[in-house]
C-alpha cells in the first residue's frame, strides 16, 4: 500500500526550475531521505509538499487524495505532520499549552469560549512530552528554550494530530551530535511502532546514512539517484556532486601546479 | 469643464502640501521605524511660528517669504531636540509605546499651542507677490496654487536628489532597507536617525507654514493633518517618497472632487479610497512587506499567568470595596466609578484585541461609538426602553466590527493599525456629517435609564454588574479554547496554520467579540451621559483606550482595568486642577513610556517574581545564622 505519492512535480521562480519532474512513493514504515547541495530544491519540494508552495505542475497524493490547491491547515487536517527548518512554536505559551493547543485544535475546538484551554487533553499533551523527553520542561514558555530543546518540542507538535505521514524539514539542524542521535532514533521508533511513513531533508550524512530506509539525492532541482543508503553511497554522480568530480581540484592537477 | 479644471489644480495645490508632510513621516518611519504621531504637531507649529513671525517681527511687506525659511528650520530644530531628548530613549521599546509616547507628544503641543497662540483661529495675510489670481480657461486660479503645485515636484527632485546623490542620502537609504547592517558598517546610528528626524521635521514645519496664506491657523490642524497623512503614507506604501507623492495626489484630487460629489461624505471617500487599496495592495502602491513580525513585537514571549491565590483575596475585598462603596463615598465618587468601569470594559476588549490578538487597533473608538449611537437611537428613535436598547449597543459594535475587521484581518503591523483607524474616523465623520439620524455636532440628547436604574447609585451598580460581569468574561475567554487559539495565531502564524488554525478567520471572530464588548461599553455611556457625541468615536477616544492598556501593561489581564481606572483618575484629578490637563497627561505618559516600558502592572509583577525568588535565599540564611 502507498501512504503518499508524488508524480511529475515542477516548480520555477522567475523561468529558473526549482525543481524538475520529481517522483516518489512512500509506504508505511518508510524513512526517505531527501539530499542535496545547497539549491538543489529540497526546500521547494518540501514546501510543495506541505502546501505553503503551489506546485506549476504535477500532483501529490495523500492515500490517494489530492493535496495541491489545500492550504497547510487543511493538509495537516488530512493526517500530515510538519516540523520547520527554523522552529516555529509558540512563545508566549509554555510548552505543554503548546501541545494542548495543537490537541484542541485537532478535536476541532479552538473556537471554544467556555471550556478551560489550560485542562484540556492534558495527559494526552504529557504523553507526547515524555516521549520525545521533555516532560520535565513542560511549564517552561517556548521563549526561554535551547534550540535543541525546541526541535523536540516540534517533534511532538507534529505528532499531535495522529499522522500517517511526517515531514521534517532538517529535524536536527542546530543540534548537538549527541541529540541528533537520540532524535533521530526517537523518530524512526516512533515511524516503526505507529506504522507510519517520513520523509526529511537534511545535511548531516551520518544522520542521513543511520536512520534513512532509502535515500533521494536531488542536484539542481533534478532527481540524480533513489536508493537503499548503501546504492546512494556507492554512486558515482552523488560522489561526484558531494565531493566534486575532481576535474578542478584533483590531485594530480594540484601536483601540476605545484 | 474649466470649472473641473480650476477644481483639479486645487487638488494638485493642496496635494502638494500633503506631500511635504507626508514625505517627512515616510522618511522618518522608513529608518527609524517609528510611526510619528507628533508629526502633525510640527506641522500646526511650522503655521503658528510663520504666522507670529509674519505678524510680529515687523519686517514689512515680503517677509512671509522670509517667514517660510525661517518658520521651516525652527520646527526643524524642535524637531532635532525632541529626537535628542525623547526618540532617542525609545528606539528598542516595542512600536506601540513609541507611537504613545509620540501622542504624548501631541497633547503637550496641542495645549502649548492653546497657551502661547490662544484658542482662536488666526488668519495669515496672503502671499506677498503672489496675492494675485491668473486666468486659465476663464477660471480665475490664485497664484498662490500654482506655486505649491511647482513646489511639490520641486521638492522630490531635492529629495531624489539628496537620497541618490549624496553620501549622507546614501546611508539613509541603506538604513531604509536593513539598518542593523548599516549599524554593522560601523556608520552611526544615533547621529543618522537625528539627521533624518531633523530632515522630517523640517519638511513638516515648511508645510505647516506654506498653509498660512491659504487659510485660517487653528488648534485643531495636527490631528485633522495627520489622519490625512497617515493615509497618504499607507496608501503610497510607509518609507517611499516617491508613493506618498503618488498618493498626495490621488488623497488631494479625491478631496477637490469628493466635494462636489458628496459634499458630505468626502472623509468617507477618502477613507473608502484607502480601504480599497491597502485590501488590493497591502504594502501601499509603491510598499515593500515589512519583515517584522508584528504581534512577536506586541508579545515578547510573555507568558500569561493565573494570579496566585494571594490575589484571589485581594480581588474579593477589591470587590467588596465597590459593592459598598455607595456608603463610603460621594455621588462625585460613585459618578467617577462609574465612568472608570465603563472605560475598564471598553480598555479590557481593547486589550482582547490588541494584547491577546496582537491587533494594534487605532480606532477602537468607533466600536464604542457605535454601540453609544446604536444605544441612543434604538432609545430615542425607535422608543425601546433601556433594557433593550441597552442590547442594541453591543450588536451594533459587533456588527460595526464584522464589517470593518473583514478588511482589517488582511493586513498585519503598523498597516492594520492605520486601517483601524481609518473605520475609525469614518465612523467619526458619519456620525458627524449625518446630522438627519445622528444630529451631528449637537449629538442625541435625553438619552435616560429606564425608572430604575436613574438613580446615581441604581445605575452604579448596573454598570458594575455589566462591565464587572463582561470583563470576568473577557478574562475568561482570555484561558479558553478561543483566547488560546488567539495567542497562537499572534505569536506565530505560520505555526498556526501548520496546526490547521485559519488565523484569520479567527482574528475575525476576535475582532467581532471585541467590538461587541466596546459596543456593550459605549452603551453604557450613553446612558450614562445621558446623550451622546460624536466624540465618542474620535482619535482622542481611540487613544485614551491605549493609553489605558498600556499603561497597565498589555501583556497582564488586570492591566486594561488597572490602567483605566489610574488614567480615568488622572485626568479627572489634573482637568479640577488646571485647563491644561492634555499636557500633564501629555508628559506624564512620555515618562511612564520611558520608566515602564512594560506597563505598570507588568512591572509590578516582575519585581514581586524577583522579591519572591530573593526571598527564600535570606530564609535559609537566616536559618543557617
Amino acid at each position: 500500500m502507498i501512504t503518499f505519492s508524488v508524480r511529475g512535480l515542477r516548480k520555477s521562480y522567475g523561468g529558473v526550475p526549482a525543481v524538475r519532474e520529481m517522483d516518489l512513493d512512500l509506504r508505511p514504515g518508510e524513512i526517505l531521505a531527501l539530499i542535496g547541495p545547497n539549491g538543489a530544491g529540497k526546500s521547494t519540494c518540501f514546501n510543495m509538499m506541505t502546501g505553503q508552495v503551489v506546485p506549476d505542475a504535477g500532483s501529490i497524493r495523500l492515500f490517494g487524495r489530492e493535496l495541491i490547491g489545500l492550504k497547510p491547515r487543511q493538509i495537516w487536517r488530512l493526517g500530515v505532520g510538519r516540523t520547520f527548518q527554523i522552529t516555529a512554536t509558540f512563545a508566549s505559551l509554555t510548552v505543554l499549552e503548546n501541545l494542548q493547543l495543537a490537541l484542541i485544535s485537532h478535536h476541532h475546538r479552538i473556537r471554544a469560549l467556555l471550556a478551560r484551554a489550560g485542562s484540556l487533553y492534558r495527559d494526552e499533551a504529557l504523553a507526547l512530552l515524555r516521549l520525545v523527553g521533555m516532560e520535565p520542561q513542560a511549564d517552561r514558555p517556548c521563549s526561554i528554550l535551547a534550540y535543541g530543546d525546541l526541535k523536540r518540542v516540534e517533534l511532538a507538535l507534529a505528532l499531535t494530530n495522529d499522522p500517517k505521514l511526517l515531514l521534517m524539514d532538517e529535524p536536527t539542524a542546530g543540534m548537538a551530535p549527541r541529540e541528533r542521535i537520540e532524535l533521530m532514533r526517537l523518530v524512526a521508533r516512533i515511524v516503526g511502532e505507529r506504522n507510519i511513513c517520513m520523509l526529511f531533508t537534511e545535511h548531516d550524512m551520518d544522520v542521513v546514512f543511520a536512520h534513512a530506509t532509502s535515500i533521494m539525492v536531488l542536484n539542481r532541482g533534478r532527481l540524480v539517484t533513489r536508493g537503499s543508503p548503501g546504492e546512494v553511497r556507492d554512486n558515482a554522480e552523488v560522489q561526484a556532486i558531494y565531493l566534486g568530480s575532481g576535474a578542478v581540484y584533483d590531485a594530480d592537477a594540484v601536483k601540476g601546479v605545484a | 469643464m474649466e470649472f473641473l479644471f480650476s477644481q483639479f489644480l486645487t487638488g494638485l495645490a493642496s496635494a502638494s502640501s500633503l506631500f511635504l508632510v507626508a514625505s517627512g513621516l515616510s522618511i522618518i518611519f522608513g529608518v527609524s521605524r517609528i510611526v510619528n504621531f507628533a508629526h502633525g504637531s510640527l506641522y500646526m507649529l511650522g503655521a503658528y511660528i510663520a504666522y507670529s513671525l509674519v505678524e510680529h517681527s515687523g519686517l514689512g511687506g515680503g517677509n512671509f517669504w522670509i517667514a517660510l525659511p525661517v518658520a521651516a528650520l525652527g520646527v526643524a530644530l524642535l524637531g532635532l531636540l525632541l529626537e535628542v531628548t525623547l526618540l532617542r530613549k525609545i528606539y528598542h521599546a516595542p512600536e506601540l509605546l513609541q507611537l504613545l509616547a509620540t501622542f504624548g507628544v501631541v497633547l503637550v503641543v496641542q495645549d502649548a499651542v492653546l497657551m502661547i497662540w490662544g484658542p482662536e483661529d488666526l488668519l495669515g495675510p496672503r502671499a506677498p507677490g503672489l496675492a494675485g489670481a491668473v486666468r486659465l480657461f476663464h477660471q480665475a486660479i490664485p497664484q498662490y496654487d500654482l506655486f505649491l503645485i511647482s513646489l511639490g515636484p520641486v521638492v522630490l527632485a531635492l529629495l531624489w536628489l539628496l537620497f541618490h546623490r549624496t553620501h549622507w542620502g546614501t546611508l539613509v537609504r541603506a538604513a531604509t532597507h536593513d539598518r542593523d547592517m548599516v549599524a554593522a558598517l560601523g556608520v552611526n546610528q544615533a547621529s543618522l536617525f537625528t539627521g533624518v528626524f531633523t530632515l522630517g521635521a523640517l519638511l513638516a514645519g515648511l508645510g505647516g507654514a506654506l498653509q498660512l496664506p491659504r487659510g485660517a491657523v487653528s488648534h485643531a490642524m495636527d490631528l485633522q493633518i495627520i489622519v490625512e497623512v497617515f493615509v497618504v503614507v499607507v496608501i503610497g506604501g510607509l518609507g517611499n517618497v516617491f508613493g506618498a507623492f503618488l498618493a498626495a495626489i490621488i488623497i488631494g484630487e479625491l478631496n477637490a472632487f469628493g466635494i462636489l460629489v458628496f459634499p458630505q461624505m468626502t472623509l468617507v471617500l477618502t477613507f473608502l479610497a484607502m480601504a480599497v487599496i491597502l485590501v488590493v495592495r497591502p504594502w501601499g502602491l509603491r510598499g515593500k512587506p515589512q519583515s517584522l513580525a508584528h504581534g512577536a513585537a506586541v508579545a515578547g514571549g510573555r507568558v500569561l499567568r493565573r494570579l496566585p491565590p494571594a490575589a484571589g483575596k485581594a480581588f474579593l475585598l477589591v470587590a467588596v470595596l465597590l459593592l459598598a462603596l455607595p456608603w463610603l463615598g460621594s455621588g462625585y465618587a460613585l459618578n467617577v466609578a462609574t465612568e472608570m468601569a465603563i472605560y475598564a470594559l471598553f480598555a479590557a476588549s481593547l486589550h482582547l484585541l490588541s494584547g491577546i490578538g496582537g491587533m494594534v487597533s487605532f480606532g477602537h473608538a468607533a466600536y464604542f461609538g457605535l454601540g453609544s449611537y446604536g444605544a441612543a437611537l434604538a432609545a430615542k428613535s425607535l422608543g425601546l426602553p433601556m433594557e433593550l436598547a441597552l442590547l442594541a449597543g453591543p450588536l451594533t459594535g459587533a456588527l460595526g466590527a464584522l464589517v470593518y475587521g473583514w478588511f482589517c484581518v488582511r493586513l498585519s503591523g503598523v498597516y492594520l493599525s492605520m486601517l483601524t483607524l481609518a473605520f475609525a474616523q469614518i465612523t467619526y465623520a458619519v456620525a458627524f456629517q449625518w446630522s438627519s439620524l445622528t444630529g451631528g455636532d449637537n449629538g442625541i440628547l435625553g438619552v435616560w435609564p429606564s425608572h430604575w436604574a436613574s438613580g446615581p447609585v441604581a445605575f452604579y451598580y448596573l454598570t458594575l454588574v455589566v462591565c464587572g460581569g463582561s470583563i470576568l468574561i473577557l478574562r475568561h475567554i482570555v484561558f479558553s479554547p478561543f483566547g488560546y487559539t488567539l495567542r497562537a495565531c499572534r505569536d506565530s502564524e505560520i505555526r498556526a496554520d501548520a496546526i490547521g488554525i485559519d488565523a484569520r478567520h479567527h482574528r475575525w471572530l476576535a475582532f467581532i467579540l471585541c467590538g461587541f464588548f466596546a459596543g456593550l461599553a459605549g452603551g453604557l455611556f450613553a446612558f450614562f451621559k445621558g446623550s451622546v457625541f460624536p466624540d465618542s468615536a474620535s482619535i482622542g477616544t481611540s487613544v485614551d483606550g491605549l493609553v489605558m492598556v498600556l499603561l497597565g501593561g498589555i501583556q497582564t489581564l488586570t492591566g486594561p482595568v488597572v490602567g483605566a481606572v489610574i488614567y480615568t483618575a488622572l485626568r479627572i484629578f489634573v482637568s479640577t486642577y488646571t485647563d491644561y490637563w492634555r499636557a500633564v497627561i501629555g508628559v506624564v505618559i512620555i515618562l511612564l513610556v520611558v520608566a515602564f516600558p512594560q506597563g505598570i502592572v507588568a512591572w509590578t509583577a516582575d519585581r514581586f517574581q524577583a522579591w519572591r525568588a530573593i526571598r527564600p535565599a535570606v530564609k535559609t540564611k537566616e536559618k543557617a545564622a
